[in-house]
């Protein structure tokens, strides 16, 4: 279709596993903020309800192939996030297509959706239902959870007693302990210590030598480097450059500094 | 493109529907579990009589309305502690479950707008776990009417059906007023007065032959009339409800259910914008 793709299926192995298709996202940002019926019913009436387009991503086409580390750059507010967002079903394009031939585990930014009055294996169970697992999916990998986060002893304490660390590497644990077929990281592989982090980044790679794709977002342009097939660069909702990592970043650095 | 396997989201064919949505919520009811069990373990975790609280709170309400209307009322009914919380058990539901679930879809929001989640999950869990407490305020009643002495019925065995009934009244309006409070966040503020003229407009506290028969016709336009009217029947004056009185609660029960439902899924797409 569009010569971006060609590219792509020459560059890598041509097996796709997330198309964008002329992707654009628009959020309707109202002029004013309106808060009550008496207010919409009056400017309804008098067709005053301003609404600004703002178009977050515009005309993106891109393919990520199975087994791809792929990394998104770009400064904030450029649309990385959108775009996570719309390929993980949260978003609905507004124009354009989004097609996805695997299963996405997307990271939640760690500790949503914790509660603080429950217990660690109280959160474990309720974070995992929320990212879609059943009961006996989650029992299986309980005491992997546990042993990857470290927190054998603290897992029967509330998890307002948790340090910020502890909070984030029970997250981690929890949104990794299945391999997903799609991993979706969103800025957020700087979690505790160092030897955390080196835990994690095995994970990764784990993961990824065992097929899996991974999506990440990061402003840690030499970790991105080191870890990624292939690097898009997008600004102000479009695809500056897609390529090998080294090159997309030296091209963002140039723009950048 | 070379694809021959079937993609697992496409969002040219996506759609939510009222239909799609009850098989995201069938697949995601681990979660609609964990929610519940959430809410009613969390309430109450660091109060020392903890989930007895649930039962302790519908009689302590019940004791002071006793106290101080029962000079007013008790004339004019027999068992007046048991009279106003079988009716208050059924407004509680209502108040505690509705309000749960515009809470609910706000707390939800913020995680919405991260990763995919069926977004009526909130809504029907804020229900479930009003369903729950509801069902657990049954025991003081029973507790009220073995020290008031009043008759226990075999009618009580039509409470089921009430239950139902409500349950699907209180869900689809809380689905609705839930939505509406993501596009206007002050219908949540509005809401809560609304609650309070609605509380005053059934007749909760205050029994039904004190309505005068010019305005009993409008008072009949409020569904929680018929609602509480399900549960009195049976506990109170010992009979089944007619044909007269069933279908209006059964008719709003159905219709708030569907309207709900409908109206909050075709919303859906756009909370993630919204929350």
């Amino acid at each position: 279709m569009s010569e971006v793709k060609e590219e792509n299926i020459q560059a890598s192995t041509p097996e796709p596993i997330i198309q964008l298709e002329n992707l654009s996202v628009s959020y309707r940002l109202p002029s004013e903020r309106i808060g009550t019926f008496k207010e919409y019913a009056i400017r309804k009436l008098q067709r005053k309800i301003k609404i600004t387009k703002f178009w977050a991503l515009t005309d993106i086409s891109l393919q990520v192939n199975k087994g791809e580390v792929f990394g998104l750059i770009g400064n904030n507010g450029a649309g990385k996030s959108t775009m996570l967002k719309v390929i993980s079903k949260v978003l609905k394009p507004t124009k354009g297509r989004v097609v996805v031939y695997g299963k996405i585990a997307p990271l939640l930014e760690l500790g949503a959706g914790f509660h603080p009055e429950l217990s660690g294996r109280e959160n474990i169970f309720l974070n995992g239902a929320l990212l879609g697992y059943s009961r006996s999916e989650m029992e299986s990998v309980f005491d992997e959870i546990v042993e990857f986060s470290e927190l054998e002893q603290f897992i029967n304490s509330p998890v307002r007693t948790y340090s910020s660390g502890m909070f984030a590497r029970l997250g981690f644990a929890v949104a990794t302990a299945h391999m997903p077929e799609i991993l979706i990281l969103d800025e957020i592989l700087s979690v505790g210590d160092e030897a955390f982090q080196r835990k994690c980044n095995l994970r990764m790679k784990n993961f990824q030598q065992a097929g899996a794709t991974v999506l990440m977002v990061s402003h840690a342009l030499d970790m991105l480097e080191g870890m990624c097939n292939r690097i898009a660069w997008i600004d102000h909702g479009k695809t500056q450059k897609i390529g090998e990592p080294q090159e997309v970043i030296s091209a963002y650095r140039g723009e950048n500094l | 493109m070379a694809s021959t396997s079937k993609p697992v989201y496409d969002s040219a064919s996506y759609r939510v529907s009222a239909i799609s949505e009850l098989k995201e919520l069938g697949k995601y009811r681990y979660l609609l579990g964990q929610l519940i069990r959430r809410d009613i373990l969390t309430r109450y975790k660091r109060s020392v009589l903890g989930v007895a609280w649930t039962m302790l709170n519908p009689l302590g309400t019940m004791l002071i309305l006793t106290f101080v209307f029962s000079n007013f009322f008790k004339s004019e009914v027999l068992h007046y502690p048991v009279y106003i919380l079988s009716g208050l058990l059924v407004w509680n539901f209502f108040s505690q479950g509705t309000n749960a679930a515009i809470s609910g879809l706000v707390w939800g929001g913020s995680l919405l707008k991260r990763i995919y989640i069926p977004s009526s999950v909130f809504g029907v869990s804020a229900i479930g776990t009003a369903l729950v407490n509801l069902v657990l305020s049954l025991v003081p009643l029973v507790i009220v009417m073995l020290v008031d002495g009043a008759p226990f019925y075999l009618s009580m065995l039509f409470l089921p059906v009430s239950i139902l009934l409500v349950t699907a009244f209180t869900l689809g309006f809380g689905l609705f007023i839930s939505s509406l409070a993501v596009f206007f966040p002050d219908v949540a503020e509005m809401y809560q007065v609304l609650l309070t003229a609605w509380l005053y407009l059934t007749p909760i506290i205050y029994p039904e032959s004190l309505i005068s028969a010019r305005w009993l016709p409008f008072y009949k336009i409020n569904p929680m009339y018929w609602m509480v009217k399900m549960f009195r029947l049976p506990i109170f004056e010992g009979r089944l409800p007619n044909w007269q009185e069933f279908l209006p609660a059964f008719g709003w029960a159905v219709g708030m259910l569907l309207v709900g439902w409908i109206y909050f899924t075709s919303k859906t797409e756009e909370y993630a914008y919204r929350v």
